[in-house]
């Protein structure tokens, strides 16, 4: 099988606030179709390199680019056009809209019609309007939330909450998904069944970038695994090949596991 | 239902007139309405974006001023020399321009609305309304000053079959009054049942979020902006057409402050809010008049505000829609799920 | 020159009680985040207690100052007690709208009292200026300057060298942390508020007996005030006391080279123009509280 062609390319990126050095030249690359996990320690700089990427932040040094488009200079929603589409840690949801609410915000980008149109209730805007529900509904659905569909996104539990942001994403078509800690506070089969979505995802061409704590779920989703620590890339390769690794064991578990 | 709801008040309104005859209360009720239309524009902006706009008396003004202007003509000097003349025009193309006018400046307060939030954005629609005030209180030339705009002319609508109807009545302005308020009423709500609406929302609610989602924060707030301003100015023309004389005052502080707590106390972020505060608002002075002196009433009118952002901090309107909705909830037996306190840390 | 020396020397006089009312803004935004509306009534508040003490009491006007200063810092505590309290947790713009109707109904309030013809405070100065070389300046305008400038220096001391000024502004930096390592932050919240009152209503009664006393001269030093502190960045009492030379110094110019008609407009001009280059204000952030 031929190697698949570079979705998500990050080149020599380098970021630090103020004198504080959060990333030193990262290089990696994700392909299409591929679920890469981006993992490490806390404070390895994760999250800054994923907001590098979505264009949350603007990168000290060094280039990023999705199917040859640089994204340098892009705004986030200008990225989120392009198909780069993220869910959040924390903020996954708009708490005070329903459940169905949420996703026909999420659908922003499949919604745009003339403002006039809009405003005067044509007929093309209307049977936008239609075909934007029946999509929210099969999102919900998608990502088995229908029962919860009409209460507020605020009132569900931690994990249904992860589940709306992934629909959220999902609702703006990505060719490519970067999830942030998706299945933290998730239960077991909270996450088996999660696991299960991000492998269906994957099957029907969008290409994911994972950051994620949960080791067991890493390594059973991942095609490719990039290994961080204080910023710098310490390991690169496939589950297997990153589970025996020395240098990340040291990481983890820290100096005196590795010598022993 | 919602629906049903909305064209009987309409109904309603319409037929004030046919058993109101008092001339004293029909001037209260335009007024009222003018003032529920600049109400309902201020709605869009903090109920809808979340922004709160507390200069927003200065679109209503520049509404009225730029529609008294054309269609009274003037003769203004300009720096350097030059000078503008203009020869008056129909008052209904001074009631367009006002909309065009007051929108632009929408646009440009709606630009600095994505660089500066929350008290930065108040401060600075404040300061703009002071800056409009100041203009037109010292470019006597233009504006007369103190001495106020007179004479302007009542709005003419050319109608088909049936020549020219200039609206000098009473009964024609309140006709006239409320149709612009179903206009705008229904302008409102398509617009924030649409995905603009959606949008806003969404940056209301969470900004990060619908910024990933592919929502342009800055078009999504200059446009809700630009329509608010816009209607806003419409509705300065109506009062300057019908009240027929504008002076500075018209800017003055204390107005924002009555759409504000119209709205606040109507329910922010509902589109029948404005609409049952600025009745509230807008005829309460009629009733409290015999019995107590103005400063009276505005000391009452500040501490109603307080008293409903302490008991009722949604407004009149979605705090019984929650009732009504409860109601019907407790039959169905619905238990709320446990909110769930969210994980504050943030991993890096 | 000498017409731009005056408006120099009226520059200092101006700027003193700006700088004054800009700090007790600053530091009710910077520690609260409370965005304070109420602040021109206390500024109005100010001058009418110098105007009862002194002319309905029949007190000295020197001792009618410090009186004007405690009644101020009585009816700042009592207006965070009654209305801030409560709120605590509230975002800010329900907070801002509360303030906005205490200002409302205060401000209607003093109409309703005193009415709406203006007074005017008889002061013990001589009324011939002290002339120096090719400028005039009034003896009241300059006590106005010295006892603005002593206020400055005793706030600064009160927040740098005190207990309560080092609670500050651990509240200032982190009100959760504060919290933490013991520091009662309701008191201090109290605090705040009533001294940055205190020091709006010693701006008031600073500048009422110069110029005349009605309910509405707080409105205009009130956005005044919030012109200082948005120049001066959030919470920054250095930046408040420059911002408050630099307002009085633009109306100074504005008011003598372009029109006088537009002397209040430049406050607002400041407002805009900072927000729109430089919206974190002019001075550096390192500094602020202190």
């Amino acid at each position: 099988m031929a190697a698949p062609a570079t979705a998500l390319k990050v080149e020599q990126v380098a970021v630090s606030f103020g004198g504080l050095v959060a990333l030193s030249d990262m290089n990696f690359t994700v392909g299409e179709g591929e679920i890469v996990s981006l993992i490490g320690p806390n404070g390895a700089g994760k999250t800054t390199a994923f907001n590098v990427v979505t264009g949350f932040l603007d990168p000290t040094h060094g280039a990023v680019s999705y199917r040859g488009t640089a994204l340098n200079g892009l705004k986030p929603h200008q990225i989120a056009d392009l198909g780069l589409i993220r869910t959040f840690q924390r903020t996954s949801v708009f708490p005070n809209d329903t459940v169905y609410d949420n996703l026909l915000v999420g659908l922003h980008r499949q919604g745009r019609v003339g403002l006039l149109e809009a405003i005067l209730g044509l007929p093309r805007a209307r049977s936008s309007q239609r075909r934007l529900r029946e999509r929210a509904s099969e999102l919900i659905e998608r990502v088995g939330l229908e029962r919860r569909a009409n209460d507020l996104a605020g009132s569900l539990s931690y994990g249904e909450q992860r589940l709306v942001g992934v629909a959220l994403a999902l609702a703006a078509e990505p060719s490519m998904l970067l999830l942030d800690e998706p299945v933290s506070g998730m239960n077991a089969s909270e996450t088996h069944t999660f696991v299960q979505l991000i492998r269906n995802i994957r099957d029907r061409g969008v290409t994911i970038l994972l950051v994620e704590h949960d080791m067991p779920m890493v390594m059973s989703v991942s095609d490719r695994i990039v290994v961080l620590n204080y910023g710098r890339i310490i390991a690169e390769g496939p589950p297997e090949m990153i589970r025996n690794n020395a240098a990340v064991i040291e990481a983890y578990l820290g100096q005196g596991a590795a010598r022993a | 239902m919602r629906t049903v709801v909305a064209i009987l008040t309409v109904v309603a309104f319409a037929s004030v007139p046919l058993w109101l005859r008092d001339p004293y209360l029909m001037n209260a009720l335009i007024t009222t309405g003018i003032f529920i239309i600049g109400a309902m524009s201020l709605n869009l902006l903090l109920g809808f974006t979340g922004q709160l706009s507390l200069g927003h008396i200065a679109f209503f003004g520049i509404g009225a001023y730029v529609s008294a202007l054309t269609s009274l003509g003037f003769d203004a000097g300009l720096p350097f020399g030059f000078r503008i003349v203009h020869e008056p025009w129909p008052p209904i193309i001074g009631f367009v321009l006002a909309i065009v006018v007051a929108g632009l400046c929408g646009y440009l307060v709606g630009l600095l609305s994505f660089r500066v939030r929350g008290a930065y954005f108040v401060i600075v629609t404040i300061s703009f309304a002071e800056v409009v005030r100041l203009v037109a209180l010292n470019w006597v030339e233009l504006t007369q000053g103190p001495l106020a705009l007179t004479n302007i002319p009542s709005i003419t609508i050319g109608m088909p079959g049936l020549g020219d109807l200039t609206l000098r009545t009473k009964l024609q302005n309140y006709y006239l009054v409320l149709a612009v308020a179903v206009i705008a009423y229904v302008l409102i709500s398509r617009l924030v049942h649409s995905h603009f609406g959606r949008a806003m929302r969404g940056l209301m609610e969470n900004e990060t979020l619908a910024v990933s989602v592919g929502i342009d924060v800055t078009k999504t707030l200059t446009l809700a902006a630009v329509i608010s301003a816009g209607i806003a100015g419409a509705a300065g023309s109506l009062y300057a057409h019908y009240i027929r004389i504008i002076d500075p005052e018209v800017f003055a502080f204390i107005n924002t402050v009555t759409m504000v707590i119209m709205v606040i106390t109507g329910g922010k972020g509902s589109l029948a809010g404005p609409v049952v505060g600025g009745m509230i608002f807008g005829l309460l002075p009629v009733f409290l008049r015999p019995v107590m002196a103005p400063e009276a009433q505005w000391i009452a009118y500040g501490g109603v505000l307080i008293v409903i952002l302490f008991v009722l901090p949604r407004g009149i309107v979605p705090s019984l829609a929650q009732r009504f909705a409860k109601r019907r909830s407790r039959v169905e037996a619905v238990a709320p799920v446990a909110f769930v306190k969210r994980d504050a840390k943030e991993h890096a | 020159m000498s017409e731009f020396l005056q408006h120099l020397i009226n520059m200092l006089v101006l700027g003193g009680t700006y700088a004054l009312l800009g700090i007790g803004l600053t530091l009710i935004f910077g520690i609260m985040n409370v965005v304070n509306f109420t602040h021109g009534v206390l500024y109005t508040f100010g001058a009418y207690i110098m105007f009862i003490v002194v002319h309905q009491l029949g007190v000295n006007f020197f001792l009618a100052l410090p009186l004007a200063v405690v009644a101020g810092w009585l009816l700042g505590a009592a207006i965070e007690l009654i209305l801030l309290r409560p709120l605590r947790g509230s975002d800010i713009d329900t907070t801002m709208l509360v303030m906005i109707g205490a200002w409302i109904a205060m401000q209607s309030g003093a109409l309703w009292i005193w009415g709406g013809v203006a007074k005017s405070v008889t002061t013990p100065f001589p009324e011939a200026p002290l002339v120096l070389g090719p400028v005039s300046v009034s003896w009241l305008r300059l006590f106005v300057l010295a006892a603005a400038a002593m206020l400055i220096v005793v706030t600064y001391l009160l927040i740098n060298r005190t207990k309560l000024g080092c609670a500050m502004r651990a509240t200032f930096q982190d009100h959760d942390t504060a919290s933490l390592m013991g520091v009662n932050v309701d008191m201090i919240y109290t605090s705040t508020f009533a001294i940055g009152s205190s020091l709006a209503a010693a701006a008031g009664a600073l500048l009422g007996p110069v110029y005349v006393i009605f309910p509405q001269m707080g409105d205009l030093a009130a956005v005044k005030a919030f012109a200082i502190v948005i120049l001066g960045g959030l919470g920054n009492i250095t930046g408040a006391v420059i911002g408050g030379f630099i307002l009085a110094l633009a109306e100074e110019l504005g008011a003598g080279y372009v029109s006088s008609g537009y002397r209040d407009a430049m406050g607002f001009l400041i407002i805009i123009a900072v927000l729109i280059f430089k919206p974190t204000g002019l001075f550096a952030r390192s500094e602020r509280v202190g």
